[in-house]
């Protein structure tokens, strides 16, 4: 049943990752793009973490966690460009 | 596996997959930025928690042995998700939104917080640099 379950992930996350990429495309403002790219990050979470347990290897987990860790750097480090003109003053 | 625990997962992956796709159409669908916030950081937040959660159980019964590390991704993202959204709103406003023509009057000197350079107790960064040029 998990293999059913698993493969209705994929396809939701599949079609969650290209409305975002529909979204960083098209998106009117700047603030669009950072929003698409960081709920990809988030996305991209998810799909790894499925990506694992299919496999049965939680060597994937560690991916994952970079991810997150560098999603979030680089939606702040924009923001700040932007905010301040300066990511580190 | 037993199957109560197998559809445990499979509930729990189904749902997180759910989540996600809806907080991604509301990023696609919602008229403007602001409102558009309000889908992935919230939505697309419990997806990734509920599918973490599910990877967590998963390796608990097939493995046998209890680990909380698929919790410290779903403790990252329930920290940073409010963060990043109040710093994207904040580019845009400053980007997008005119304090005169699109806010209401706040009854404050400087105006609206986001766009006030002074800080709340009187203090003016700009003096500083200021200073040092003198």
């Amino acid at each position: 049943m998990i293999e059913y379950a698993l493969n209705f992930g994929f396809v939701c996350v599949s079609l969650a990752l290209l409305m975002n990429l529909w979204r960083l495309t098209m998106g009117p403002t700047t603030a669009d793009r950072i929003l698409a790219v960081d709920t990809m990050a988030i996305n991209a979470i998810a799909l790894l973490v499925m990506y694992g347990i299919a496999k049965g290897t939680a060597m994937y987990f560690e991916g994952a966690l970079l991810f997150a860790m560098f999603g979030f750097v680089s939606t702040v480090a924009y923001c700040k460009f932007i905010l301040r003109g300066d990511i580190i003053e | 596996m037993p199957f109560v625990v197998e559809l445990i997962i499979s509930l729990l992956i189904v749902i997180g997959g759910l989540f996600l796709l809806v907080g991604s159409f509301g990023m696609l669908k919602l008229r403007d930025l602001l409102p558009r916030l309000h889908a992935p950081t919230k939505a697309s937040t419990v997806g990734v928690g509920g599918v973490l959660i599910a990877s967590m159980l998963y390796f608990w019964v097939e493995r046998g042995h209890f680990t909380i590390h698929e919790l410290l991704i779903t403790l990252f993202i329930f920290l940073t998700a409010p963060i990043t959204a109040n710093l994207i709103a904040k580019a845009y406003m400053l980007l997008n939104v005119d304090p005169h023509s699109d806010l209401p009057p706040s009854k404050q000197n400087e105006g609206w917080a986001t766009f006030d350079p002074v800080g709340p107790e009187g203090y003016d960064p700009s003096e500083e640099y200021q200073e040092k040029e003198n």
